[in-house]
């Protein structure tokens, strides 16, 4: 058990965060203090919400690029709605974010379930859509930071024991989506469905409705990240988290998820989305310019893919030409 | 084993020649010191059962497997074949039984594509290659516009594309694997036609059908093969059907099957009627507890696309199926498993195991619901579950969390089948079931059949190895497109009858 988890895909990324941290903190003591790795946690957590949706979604061999898009929509109506009832209970939003995410997910599920539209074609065309959609109701106007309620900006960044709400709330669903993954009969399902379908079809697992369930997780967590992202920057306009949905994959694909489905864990995306994290808020410290963050993330993903590609290259082969050695 | 050899023509030099080639996958020898002689002008016969090695040869003349031993002689000349361009460079040609063709490109660019003829700037020059697509279609007879879209073509006339590309490389040896496979008897008279047509222009070619009267029709000489061996060769006119059978089937000596005292009771599967639009029709028969009921048939009989239906993975079948006397509907395969018949695939790889997942996992995939509580996984029955099945199989890894992917196929196969065993079924139908294992293998997945048998399980073994399907089942359904044309009991089973009914002989 313990030699598994040390050859673990996860452990070498783990190594490879504490390399790089450990570079960095050859020049940069600071970097590595415990309340500067939270805040790089915190951060990051968006990032970890929606690379945790997007990694159920990859896993049945499906894609979401609908995940920023979402998260845009849900927060620009969330920031209206607060606009317009400024006493509506935090609680209120957090339950309309996540069901407004939701829907929009099952929407993505639905086209993919029932209709049979490549995955890639549907979130690409909802993509669109959903920012269309927020240009319609906002008139393309921003919803500034004075124009929320007080407790609408606080809840995320709210202490709880040292750690803001926003971090809880990612380790939060780290914890919840890795009992859902590894322990539910629909997170069995969707390890079969990606990994074969035929024989998860064979197995009596209903492969069109796994990806359905897996789409509207990862729309749910999209319209909570909604909310949480437009409260923690204070501000919702149409372009919010434009293009964020790639580095979503790129989380996921360095976390070790394969994108040909049924490859993948929530720490691995977890840890993928932290390798990001630790990036994109080293690169001005060590004043690097942010665009090599471009750069770097595009090389790790390469790097990652090729050693996955590798790690089950042997496997393959055996499953083709397979026999027992002979007696 | 006997090996004769006839040297009627023994004055002409083989166009290709194949000496001692073998080939070893993990642990089975696909090709163990075969041998092959093409003419120039002549048709050769490539005949064995299911597994018996022919498409690895032909993936070793068309440069796709590398031989592990043994030699490549063109024209007398010792060569070697790294790659699919050499072999085309070399003059062998293959027509594939699934032709791979490219279905939005016209007729002319599918026959050139690769090879396109040059103009200025490295350019294709699209009117010569016109012009050459038609050049070639004419000498072989086919009245097809090189300039029309593929896709708008019969699946004769794509035939025939594919042909026309295999001769614009300038063959000297066409391979044809099983080309009448999808033709109709009238598209079947061309391609005759066409055949006669390249042996008069002096090509080789090399013809792989399992259909007797074809290889009386068209081949000149024939070679046989079994179990990657190889047995004779000859000229057809000096033999008859029953010789060929005989020597196509001749038992393996390896093999030996367990011996069994079938202790058969009531009717557990009564399947009434069966028909579906285009794959089989009216198949009826009723199964009984502690039998084996092998499905006999040449390769597109309809045999997996019946069970298939049987087990709810194909809808669109009409008839009834009774279990224990009830009449049960089945809309998907968790229909069938809940109604107690289970299936165990053909193709491990596509349809099997699930080679990412552990083996416990696999194993208990579909009994979740028998493992889990309000959509919560019980690891400890799941653990337990899977255990008792691995024991039962006896199935050695070393441990339950290994990956299905990094087990050996023998073993691939039997996480399979405890998956299946798992979910207490009446009925289970075997597909194939050792297909692609080696001897040792095989006699304990026999082994294993007749337990189950012994148990009061009802078996349907599909099989295409003919030693198999004697050596294991008590009664044998024979189809043949889509039919059923014979029930043969067990002592009636001989090779010679089985073949003739499955090739209509």
């Amino acid at each position: 058990m313990l030699r598994k988890l040390i050859t673990s895909r996860e452990a070498l990324l783990l190594g490879a965060i504490a390399v790089l941290l450990g570079l960095i903190s050859l020049r940069f003591p600071n970097f590595v203090a415990p309340s500067n790795l939270a805040s790089v946690f915190n951060d990051t957590s968006p990032l970890i919400l929606l690379a945790i949706g997007q990694m159920i979604v990859i896993l049945t061999k499906c894609i979401d690029l609908s995940v920023a898009a979402n998260l845009a929509l849900t927060g620009m109506v969330v920031a209206m709605i607060n606009v317009a009832f400024p006493n509506l209970p935090v609680a209120f939003i957090l339950i309309i974010a996540v069901m407004l995410g939701t829907l929009m997910g099952m929407v993505n599920g639905l086209l993919v379930w029932k209709l049979d539209i490549p995955p890639i074609v549907v979130t690409l065309g909802t993509m669109t859509i959903f920012r269309g959609i927020i240009f319609l109701i906002s008139d393309g106007k921003w919803v500034n930071s004075h124009e929320m309620s007080p407790a609408f900006k606080a809840f995320p960044r709210a202490e709880l024991f040292g750690l803001p709400v926003l971090s809880w709330i990612a380790i939060l669903a780290v914890i919840v989506f890795t009992i859902v993954m590894t322990r539910t009969t629909f997170g069995r399902a969707a390890y079969a469905a990606g990994g074969n379908s035929h024989a998860a079809t064979y197995a009596g697992i209903n492969v069109g409705r796994t990806q359905f369930v897996a789409f509207t997780l990862s729309g749910a967590l999209a319209g909570l990240t909604g909310y949480l992202w437009v409260s923690r920057y204070a501000v919702a306009y149409v372009d919010i988290a434009g293009g964020f949905e790639l580095d979503v994959v790129a989380a996921c694909v360095i976390g070790g998820v394969a994108i040909t489905g049924g490859i993948g864990t929530v720490g691995g995306a977890l840890l993928g989305a932290l390798f990001l994290g630790v990036i994109k808020n080293a690169l001005p410290v060590v004043n690097i310019s942010p665009f090599w963050q471009l750069a770097i993330s595009g090389a790790a993903i390469i790097i990652a893919v090729t050693l996955n590609a590798r790690a089950n290259r042997r496997k393959g082969r055996i499953i083709l030409k397979s026999a027992e050695q002979p007696a | 084993m006997h090996a004769t050899t006839t040297q009627s023509n023994s004055h002409q030099v083989p166009v290709l020649s194949l000496h001692g080639i073998t080939k070893i996958f993990p642990g089975v020898k696909a090709l163990d010191d075969v041998k092959l002689n093409l003419y120039p002008g002549e048709v050769t016969a490539l005949v064995g059962e299911n597994g018996a090695g022919k498409s690895t040869v032909v993936k070793i003349l068309t440069g796709i497997y590398q031989p592990d031993g043994g030699t490549i002689y063109v024209d007398g000349t010792a060569t070697h074949l790294p790659t699919a361009q050499a072999a085309a460079a070399m003059g062998i040609t293959a027509i594939h039984q699934e032709t791979v063709l490219f279905d939005e490109l016209s007729v002319a660019e599918n026959i050139f594509l690769g090879h396109a003829p040059r103009g200025v700037f490295g350019l294709i020059d699209r009117s010569a290659m016109v012009r050459k697509a038609a050049e070639i279609l004419k000498s072989i007879g086919a009245e097809i516009d090189p300039a029309q879209r593929l896709r708008d073509l019969g699946i004769a006339n794509k035939h025939l594309v594919a042909i026309a590309r295999a001769l614009s490389t300038d063959a000297r040896v066409v391979i044809m694997d099983e080309p009448t496979a999808a033709l109709s008897h009238k598209e079947i008279q061309e391609l005759y036609e066409l055949v006669e047509k390249l042996k008069a222009q002096n090509k080789a070619i090399l013809f792989i059908s399992h259909k007797f009267d074809e290889i009386f029709h068209i081949a000149d000489r024939f070679t046989v093969y079994r179990d990657g061996q190889f047995v004779a060769d000859g000229r057809v006119d000096e033999i008859n059907e029953g010789e060929l059978v005989k020597m196509m089937v001749g038992r393996n000596v390896n093999q030996i099957f367990p011996t069994r005292v079938p202790n058969i009771g009531k009717d557990v599967l009564e399947v009434d009627n069966m028909s579906h639009p285009t794959e089989f029709a009216g198949i009826s028969f009723t199964l009984r507890r502690g039998e084996i009921l092998g499905f006999y048939g040449l390769v597109g009989a309809g045999r997996s696309e019946f069970m298939q239906s049987l087990f709810g993975i194909t809808h669109a079948a009409t008839g009834t199926i009774k279990i224990d006397g009830e009449p049960i509907t089945i809309r998907s395969s968790a229909d069938a498993t809940q109604a107690g018949i289970v299936y165990v695939p053909e193709d491990r790889g596509t349809q099997g195991a699930i080679t990412a997942l552990p083996i416990f996992q696999n194993i208990t995939l579909p009994s979740l619901k028998q493992t889990s509580k309000n959509g919560f996984i019980r690891l400890a029955e799941e653990f337990a579950l899977a255990r008792e099945y691995t024991q039962r199989l006896d199935l050695r890894a070393a441990s339950l969390d290994t990956l299905t992917g990094n087990l050996s196929g023998g073993n691939q196969q039997k996480v399979v089948i405890a998956k299946w065993l798992a979910t207490q079924p009446k009925v289970i139908i075997l597909d194939e079931p050792t297909k692609g294992i080696d001897i040792g293998s095989k006699a304990a997945v026999h082994e294993f059949m007749a337990e189950l048998a012994a148990q009061g399980l009802a078996v349907i073994m599909v099989s295409s190895e003919i030693p198999e399907i004697i050596g294991m089942s008590d009664r044998v359904i024979v189809m043949r497109e889509g039919r059923r044309v014979a029930e043969i009991s067990r002592s009636e089973l001989t090779p010679e009858t089985l073949v003739r009914h499955a090739a209509g002989i």
